[in-house]
This record gives C-alpha cells, structure tokens and sequence, in this order.
C-alpha cells in the first residue's frame, strides 16, 4: 500500500514547527520541509555551514558559489539572515541554541537511539558531517524515514542494529504511514494513515508501542508537485 | 620595516613547508575553497602531509590533486565519501589501506581547531559518545551528562580563501566563505589566505572579520 511520498512526508513535519523558533533540516527529505511551512511562521533555519536565515534555493541567474547551505545548494538569503564561522555556527548547534533539528535516520530505538550516519555502504568512506552534534545539541530532534526498509524489515526498533549517531536523543518520527513519539514510556503513536490499520502497523514496526490518547488519522492535502 | 604579508604568488607562499606536515585546508560546500593555495602545494611537492579538511573530497575542491599526487598520508575529516557512484581515489586508497582516515563530527572537528588554535589542549563534549567515534576515547560524566574527551588540533600549515586582505594580513569574507577559516588560521603556525583582491589601504577595524595576526602570507588570485 502507498505510504506517503518524500514532499508529503516533508509536508507533515513542517507543521508541527513553531513560529519563531531556530531550525536546522538535514539533507534529503528534511530540507523538503522548509517549502512547506505553513503561512505566518517565522522561522530562521540554520545550516551547519554558518548561513542562519537560509531562504529558497537560488534561482540559476542569481546561483553564487560562495552563498551555499550545507548541502552545497546554491541558495538565498531571508531578511534578518546571518553568516558566521564553523565554530560559532557548532556553538549554536551544540550549545543549545537550535530549537528542532530534523535529520534523515535509517533507524530509530524506542528509548531514542538514532542511527543515520552509517549504513554500512561496502566501500564508500564514512561520512558523518554534523549529525552526531545536530542529535545531541539541538534542543528537540527530530527523524524522518520510511517506515520500513526495501526489504520490509521495521526501522522503529526496540535496539539499533545500525551503528548510532548518538544516544537518547529522537522525540518524534514522521513515517511514509505514522507520527510517533517517543516518551519514558516507548513508542507512542499519535497518527496514523486512514488506509492502515493498527494490527498492520504492529506488523511493520519492530517495538512495541501505544497510541496517544488523541490519537487520530494522518491527513496531508494533495501538495503541488 | 613597513608590515607587508602580501606575497607575489602562491608559490611563494609555500616556501618553508616540509613533508610531515599537517595542513588545514578552509572550505565547505563549494565556498572558502582555497584551490589555488591547493594547486601550489601540489606543484610544491611536500609529501606525507596529513590533510586536516572537513570533507575529504568534495567535488568543488582540488584536495584530490594532493591525494591523487600520494602527498597525503592521513586525512581528518567529517566526511570522507565521494558523490560519484563509484570510488573517489581517496575511497580506493582507503579501501587498499594505503591512506588512513580519522572521521570526526563536524562540531567536534571544528572545536578542536579552535581549542589548537586557542590553548586549550582538550575538552570535553557529550557528541559522540556511545558512539563508534567515540572507540578507545576516555569518558567522564559531567553535571549528569556522558561526554567524551576530545584533543586539540594544531599543525603548521593553513590555507584558506577570504575576499579581501591588507596588507596586514587582516581578512573580509565574502558570504559563506568565512567557514573554518578563522579557526584554522589560529590552528596553524603558517597561515596563507588567498583573496580575490589585497589593497594598500587598512580594511576599516570594524569590518575585519580576521585579524591579520592570524595571517602570515596573504596572496592576491582574483575572483
């Protein structure tokens, strides 16, 4: 059954980021999140780079190599935007500055554990960047991945198998088919696609979990292509 | 004399570095990249440098001439994969054991810059513990927190890209350029910045982003 797409999963994830706060999205799908912020939310997001206040990726004309995110994206700047060295811009990271972080995850524990860092790709070199400082700086971290890999098999686990970004850190997952979050308590799941059952979601996920007591159906409207 | 760090070229402004040496090289994501310092210690020669770069081969830098050149023993970075589908040359020589590759955060990477370049010989820091980069590293619990101990990095050479310099050496940026410059010039005993433009005249103080007492050899390579 068709979960949700990267843009909707990007979509989701953007709602729940407040007005006012300090953001730093991952490369891959979390980017995504800053074309979705719902109107009249003013936020700066921050990439690792030094650049806080990061706008819309630059158009072709106005492309210059020296204004670049952290994903080495070519982009623009919002009023208000900032640039400072590495070291002022991982004292923001790890000295608590940043309010959410979003990052990719290959998988995640039910007492936080992240992993995301290394898949364990047969020869490619290790690359963590700033995931392991994002995970254990930001003030709130949060994940989004499929809910299961290719082969099927949970990335929500009791223990990561995968080696981790850091420890204890993720408060909520947003899935291609759920929102959960993680308490003192596991898994707690807050929503869920109309199409899936709760059995169906036991099934794909590797832990067990409870439902939020306002729990409900995970709604995205239909988002430009 | 008159202070002058202005060089006539980026040769020049590799004079006196040795093979063994440690060398920062500025840059991320396609700003601050020093390519023309890059290409001048390539044709200088200096072997068994180790390269201290946050990432080991981005596309946008020429750090794969050096290591292609089987200058760089060592390399210390938050990144260390290539984008193309295939090996980089810095993949294929790590996989045949022939380079070795301290993979680091990002954070921490650029923290232990500072602190070599600052005094402080070590810190502590909660990122990566329980983690593989972690491995071997003595931990201590701090205020309830598990951190790690982390040691400084200093070396002897760095280079990096700023817009503009005086000829006191102090530097402007130009947008996300600045990166880890700042931190490696104060890292390295030899710190030579390429610029797009040197000027006669005294960057006005409050517009210095790095003072040129951190910068020893300033050279001019237009946009």
């Amino acid at each position: 059954m068709p979960g949700l797409n990267r843009n909707e999963m990007a979509w989701r994830a953007a709602q729940d980021i407040a007005d006012g706060t300090v953001v730093n999205l991952g490369i891959g799908i979390p980017v995504l999140a800053s074309d979705h912020l719902p109107a009249g939310r003013d936020v700066f997001f921050q990439s690792e780079n030094g650049v806080i206040g990061v706008g819309p990726a630059a158009a072709l004309d106005e492309a210059d190599s020296d204004l670049v995110d952290a994903g080495s994206r070519t982009v623009t700047l919002r009023s208000g935007a900032t640039i400072v060295d590495s070291t002022a811009s991982f004292a923001m990271i790890r000295g608590g500055h940043i309010d959410v972080t979003v990052l990719g995850a290959f998988e995640v524990a039910s007492n936080g554990d992240f992993a995301n860092w290394d898949s364990r790709i047969p020869d490619k070199g290790p690359l963590v960047g700033g995931a392991m400082d994002l995970a254990v700086g930001a003030r709130a971290v949060w994940a989004i991945m499929e809910h299961n890999t290719r082969a099927g098999a949970p990335r929500l686990l009791e223990r990561c198998a995968l080696p981790l970004t850091a420890v204890r850190c993720v408060r909520r997952v947003f899935t291609d088919i759920a929102v959960v979050d993680i308490t003192a308590a596991g898994f707690v799941v807050r929503e869920l696609l109309a199409d899936v059952s709760v059995d169906q979601l036991r099934a794909r996920t590797g832990a067990p979990f409870s439902l939020a007591p306002d729990f409900k159906p995970l709604l995205v409207p239909p988002l430009p292509a | 004399m008159a202070i002058d760090k202005r060089v006539a070229s980026a040769q020049a402004a590799m004079e006196g570095v040795r093979d063994g040496a440690v060398v920062f090289v500025s840059g991320f994501g396609g700003a601050g990249f020093a390519n023309v310092l890059i290409r001048a210690l390539r044709d200088h020669g200096a072997k068994e440098l180790t390269l201290v770069v946050n990432s080991a081969t981005h596309r946008l830098s020429l750090t794969h001439e050096l290591i292609a050149n089987g200058q760089v023993r060592k390399v210390i970075a938050s990144a260390g994969r290539g984008r193309e589908p295939g090996l980089s040359v810095f993949e294929q020589l790590l996989k045949d054991g022939k380079i070795e590759f301290e993979c680091v955060p990002q954070g921490t990477f650029a923290e232990r810059i500072r602190a070599g370049g600052a005094g402080i010989p070590a810190f502590y820091t909660p990122v990566a513990y329980g983690t593989d980069l972690a491995k071997g590293k003595e931990t201590r619990t701090i205020n309830g927190r598990d951190c790690v101990l982390e040691h400084a990095i200093s070396g002897d050479l760095a280079l990096l890209r700023a817009d503009i310099a005086d000829r006191f050496g102090n530097l402007v940026f130009r947008h996300a350029q600045v990166n880890f410059g700042p931190a490696m010039a104060t890292a390295a005993r030899l710190a030579v910045a390429e610029v797009r433009a040197t000027q006669d005249e005294p960057i006005a103080p409050e517009r210095v982003q790095l003072s040129g007492v951190f910068i020893d050899r300033v050279v001019a390579v237009g946009a």
